[in-house]
């Protein structure tokens, strides 16, 4: 999509493919890490991490025959690796990229991939090789940063209709933070310190919101919330091992179709379509399927039927997020 | 060279971080002024603690290990520039005490606090507690001296809950006259838990002001990092006035004092990191196998390392000037796999002194000229001092008069 067919949607009041909000916000994020807090990533290394996104994404279409090659993904998992994962080492980020955006293709579970690629990416490599890290301190504390965080990040949820799962995990993580300092006789400041994270805020509102990884059913997906909460506060707060979250939303990720089979949902559909896809033309559709229609009854219904790529256009979610 | 140790700041603890999984050896030193019988230390620990984990170091390797890390300056000397157109051509946590120990048992039970052990080791007298309840362990401690301030049952409860044990430590007279010190030694402790974590808030209860905390981590692997607070690198490499040099520790106080002012003292900095094998340039030599044994380094012998033949260990000095507003936790560590060196580092470049005998010198002045108002600059953005100042201490002609710019165009009246 260009910027005229960005214009284009917006003067015909229908939001554009909310991907490039996502973008946006990515790269507005990176700019402030890089120019403000001394981001351990130089512009090279950002450059690198793109370059091996966008083209695994591209070696990915072919090998797969994808109808076409759409970047917008990629350059998302590789903007979010460019903000999480650091390493001495530029053919590690290279494998962590080329993991992640492969993953999307590779571990499919029922029509669906199984983890958020820049999750898996960082998990794996950290995993096989102990030779990446993440520094969740990189964003400090200032809470003005924390409410940019969420203003930001939030508009991107609102138009990926997954703001359930993120608000599923977020209160449970937030009760959870203020119930044990409670227990432990902690003054405010102590939780409050915990989660002006700017880490947690990006966790929350672009990786687990993907709406792609999320289970399909509303219930589902606030289960997966209170799971991956769960998890995150165990690791942080009785392993004592850092990045919580990022382990958490690993593990349970593998939990998503059996939490898909036991609180079923609406498959996406492509619009236009009344039969769910194939897992083939699934493998297709990565890029902009509808979202659960459910939760746009108003939209589904009000519009009159037109050409499958419009309503795909106008289609306010199912975009990849990190 | 100069080099700007630890020794420079007031009401500076040390601290040595020796991790590798989950063990860790923690030396602690601060540099305690004063009548011994006022010192006493309450620490609080995630075990319990044996004899054997328990230690008394040498100050000289806390001593050494700063100097090793510490900022430090570099010297160049500009070669004849004339020669260098024909080479172109060719190419604390301490809580005061006021009366001597003495603890019925009895008084112990109904306080709910238990002596899990009782050491001497060198000039300490050494108790390891556990209690059930923060208010028993406050009274407790009253009863046997330690002056608690107000409030530090609250810290304390938070910490008995998470089941931590109280190292308390105080100096035995009797044993430091027969041992001859006339300053503390460090003590040391070895345990094996998953947190790697310091606590600091026990230490700020009754602290008027901030307080300074260098902390050295020996690692297996790679730069250490909180992960609840930011950890920012000291700016480094740049080039300032060669009078720094006489004024080095005035340069390296300014310089932390207008970084922390800069960064609202959120920060953690990162003054140095490197592997320990060796260092370019050395503030000090490396310290030796047997220092970093003395130190805990423990994985010294394992065969693994030895067919390294290198020491395997890597330093990571983190400076920080914290208090209660603005460290409201606990520090919280990580050892990352970063093996990037870092040091502290600035840089001092000679003119050329001797006679400049061909046409480069004009050239080669104002390049002298341009340079020198760079490092007058650098010096004002590192340490807040003022530039007109810097220029004078440099002689350099100042860019004025000390009147504003527009004093002087209607003729400065």
């Amino acid at each position: 999509m260009s910027l005229s067919d960005v214009v284009e949607h917006a003067a015909r009041g229908r939001p554009p493919d909310p991907r490039w909000y996502q973008i946006g916000a990515l790269s507005g994020l990176l700019l402030y890490g890089l120019t403000s807090l001394d981001f351990d990533v130089t512009l090279a290394r950002v450059a690198l991490l793109l370059a091996a996104a966008i083209s695994t994404q591209f070696v990915c279409t072919r090998i797969w025959r994808l109808p076409s090659f759409d970047p917008k993904s990629a350059l998302i998992s590789g903007l979010s690796l460019c903000l999480l994962l650091r390493t001495n080492s530029a053919s590690l980020a290279v494998l962590a990229a080329a993991a992640a955006v492969s993953s999307k293709f590779l571990l499919r579970v029922g029509g669906k991939h199984l983890f958020n690629p820049t999750n898996f990416g960082i998990v794996a490599v950290l995993l096989a090789t102990g030779r990446v890290w993440v520094s969740p301190a990189q964003w400090g504390n200032a809470a003005f940063l924390g409410f940019l965080l969420a203003g930001i990040g939030g508009f991107v949820v609102h138009r990926s209709t997954r703001s359930d799962v993120t608000l599923a995990f977020l209160g449970l993580y937030l009760a959870l933070v203020f119930a044990r300092s409670a227990w432990l006789g902690e003054p405010l400041a102590i939780p409050l310190h915990r989660l002006q994270s700017g880490a947690l805020l990006i966790f929350a509102f672009f990786m687990i919101s993907d709406p792609k990884t999320t289970p399909n059913s509303r219930a589902g997906r606030i289960l997966f919330g209170l799971l991956v909460a769960a998890g995150a506060a165990f690791i942080q707060f009785r392993l004592f091992r850092t990045n919580g979250p990022l382990w958490s939303l690993a593990a349970f990720s593998l939990a998503v179709p059996g939490i898909d089979r036991l609180l079923p949902g609406c498959r996406y559909v492509w619009a236009g379509s009344p039969e769910p896809p194939s897992p083939l033309s699934k493998g297709a559709s990565d890029e902009t399927p509808l979202p659960d229609s459910r939760f746009w009854p108003l939209a589904a219904r009000r519009e009159p039927p037109r050409a499958p790529v419009l309503r795909v256009l106008r289609g306010p979610g199912g975009r990849e997020t990190l | 060279m100069a080099r700007g140790d630890a020794k420079l700041f007031n009401r500076a603890s040390q601290v040595v971080l020796v991790r590798d999984r989950d063990r860790t050896v923690l030396t602690m030193s601060n540099d305690f002024q004063g009548d011994p019988t006022e010192f006493a230390i309450v620490v609080p620990v995630p075990t319990a603690l044996a004899r054997e984990q328990i230690h008394v170091g040498e100050k000289s390797l806390l001593d050494h290990l700063d100097a090793y890390s510490a900022p430090r300056l570099v010297e160049y000397f500009d070669p004849d520039p004339c020669r260098m157109v024909a080479a172109e051509a060719q190419g604390k946590d301490a809580l005061s005490m006021v009366r001597p120990a003495s603890a019925a048992a009895r008084r112990e039970k109904s306080l709910g606090v238990t002596v899990e052990a009782r050491y001497t080791v060198g000039e300490y007298d050494i108790l390891i507690l556990s209690a059930k309840e923060s208010e028993g362990l406050e009274i407790w401690l009253r009863e046997n001296g330690y002056r608690i301030p107000e409030g530090a049952s609250r810290v304390l409860s938070g910490y008995l809950r998470q089941h931590m044990h109280f190292f308390v430590a105080k100096v035995n007279l009797k044993e430091q006259a027969r041992l001859g010190f006339s300053y503390l030694r460090p003590i040391q402790v070895a345990y094996e838990s998953p947190k790697f974590m310091l606590p600091i808030r026990l230490g700020m209860v009754n602290a008027n002001g901030p307080q300074e905390l260098f902390v050295y981590a020996l690692t297996r692997r790679g730069r250490v990092e909180t992960t609840n607070y930011r950890t920012v690198r000291l700016p480094s490499d740049q080039d300032v006035p060669l009078y720094v040099k006489e004024e080095f520790a005035d340069f390296y106080r300014a310089l932390f004092a207008e970084q922390v002012r800069r960064e609202r003292m959120q920060t953690v900095f990162l003054e140095y990191a490197w592997d320990m094998g060796w260092c370019d340039p050395c503030a000090a030599d490396p310290l030796s196998r047997e220092e970093l044994r003395q130190l805990g380094v423990f994985w010294l012998d394992d065969p693994e390392e030895r067919a390294r033949g290198a020491a395997g260990v890597f330093v990571t000095r983190l400076h920080l000037r914290y208090d209660a507003e603005h460290f409201p936790e606990d520090l919280v560590f990580q050892e990352t796999s970063d093996r990037q060196n870092f040091q502290g580092r600035y840089v001092l470049r000679h003119p050329y002194a001797g006679e400049i005998a061909c046409g480069a010198a004009e050239r080669y002045r104002e390049e002298i000229a341009r340079r020198q108002e760079r490092e007058a600059e650098n010096l004002a953005a590192l340490t807040g001092w003022k530039i007109d100042q810097i220029r004078v201490k440099m002689k350099l002609p100042s860019s004025g008069d000390g009147k504003k710019w527009w004093e002087k165009i209607w003729g400065g009246r």
